[in-house]
């Protein structure tokens, strides 16, 4: 059985990405990240040696955040010590403005919606990959696709009025 | 023209958000926006917001990957999970390296041995001796977590450390577990315990990720609080308290002895 170590390293920056954006707080991301790896691992000799690794993890990363990734709850709201804001200073002031604007806005649609947004638009998974994580028919994820930006963009065109209802 | 010809749906205009025509295609969607100002602006805001997207969580995909989520680290918890029972064999080599670490700390006051000390288990020790220092003068909030809730304690702490942590019976030095905290230390995740001895002496065991497998005992003094500190399998382990190195000793002994053999 081959060393799981070297195949997997590489593609946890990604799966990090994915569950910070679902779960939005660092610890509980890394909490889902650590549950993921540790179940493919379990299941590691399991796996179809033909198979796509990335989307595999995406998917168990999915399913377990769906399923109530129950640790962060368990948790509570203890882990905020080491808890930064990921956004790039270097981006500029208002790149990070419209940057917190997009993904407050992803965050505010429903779980399926915003992991198509993701899958495809972040992880750049193809349409048959994204559609095989999430369980659906390639024609169901192009409309969802499309149902998804919309909503995202009448999310965003309202702008402040969402966010500072947000805030307070 | 033929792409102008070839109608240009929903499906299509979604590929074109995300890059993914061919050339004559990409053509064909960009003469049809070009036609139709009002799609047009629509699918301009949804690129727009998909890099705005991806530029967002770019600096999260560059975060180095935390000590807890190296894959080494989880086998080795997973090893330590299914192989307990294998941890009877090994307690005569730990008893044996304590052995020898004793010794070794015996000859600590030579400087040359201290200038042969390993970096990592300085750090480690200065964390543990600045976590104790902050920590156990506390009076209203000396924990996080007490130890009526100890196995949630343990639970939590090894979660976010990557590695199963117990917490070691001091019982027969006079050290009872109050309970313990989570503390950022060097690169990841830091755990405290503390313990208090009836007449409110208290020693703590702190344990972070740290670079190195050497397990030899250092030694460090800082005012009146001493501190034992090693490493093993990645992980650094201190114990401190108000007490003299002689005090110390075998409750670090005894420290090592319990992680080792877990309970």
């Amino acid at each position: 059985m081959a060393d799981p170590a070297p195949l997997l390293e590489p593609l946890i920056p990604s799966l990090r990405r994915y569950a910070y954006a679902l779960v939005r707080e660092h610890a509980a991301a890394d909490d889902l990240v650590q549950d993921t790896l540790e179940r493919a691992l379990s299941r590691w000799s399991s796996r179809r040696p033909d198979g796509d690794l990335r989307a595999w993890l995406f998917a168990i990363l999915r399913n377990l955040h769906v399923g109530g990734h129950r640790q962060a709850q368990r948790r509570g709201a203890s882990v905020a010590i080491d808890d930064a804001d990921p956004a790039d200073p270097a981006a500029g002031p208002d790149a990070m403005l419209e940057a917190h604007d997009v993904l407050a806005a992803v965050d505010q649609l429903p779980e399926e919606q915003k992991s198509l947004l993701l899958l495809v638009g972040v992880e750049d998974f193809s349409y048959d990959e994204a559609a095989r994580i999430l369980g659906l028919p390639v024609g169901t994820v192009m409309s969802r696709l499309s149902r998804a930006r919309k909503r995202l963009r009448s999310i965003l065109e309202k702008g402040p009025v969402t966010l500072l209802r947000r805030v307070k | 023209m033929i792409g102008e010809e070839v109608p240009v749906g929903e499906d299509e205009l979604q590929a074109y958000i995300d890059d993914r025509l061919d050339g004559p295609r990409r053509t064909a969607v960009e003469a049809h926006l070009a036609r139709h100002p009002e799609q047009r602006d629509r699918i301009t805001a949804e690129r727009r917001h998909r890099a705005a997207l991806r530029g967002q969580l770019q600096a999260k995909a560059a975060e180095p990957i935390p000590p807890r989520l190296r894959i080494t680290n989880i086998q080795a918890a997973r090893r330590q999970r299914a192989g307990r029972r294998g941890a009877l064999a090994a307690a005569g080599v730990a008893l044996f390296i304590v052995g020898a670490s004793a010794g070794w700390v015996a000859r600590e006051g030579v400087p040359a041995a201290t200038a042969t000390l390993p970096a990592p288990t300085i750090s480690v020790a200065k964390g543990a001796s600045a976590a104790f220092r902050t920590f156990v003068v506390e009076v209203a909030h000396p924990v996080e977590v007490g130890a009526t809730q100890e196995e949630h304690l343990l639970q939590w702490l090894s979660k976010r450390l990557g590695r199963k942590l117990v917490a070691p019976d001091l019982a027969r030095f006079g050290y009872r577990l109050i309970g313990g905290r989570l503390l950022p230390g060097g690169s990841g995740a830091a755990a405290q315990l503390m313990y208090e001895d009836a007449t409110g002496r208290r020693l703590t065991l702190y344990v972070s990720a740290a670079d190195g497998t050497e397990t030899a005992f250092r030694f460090q003094r800082d005012g009146d609080a001493s501190t034992f500190a090693w490493i093993d399998q990645g992980f650094g382990f201190a114990v401190t308290a108000m007490a003299t190195r002689d005090e110390l000793l075998p409750i670090a002994e005894a420290v090592y002895k319990g992680l080792t053999h877990r309970g």
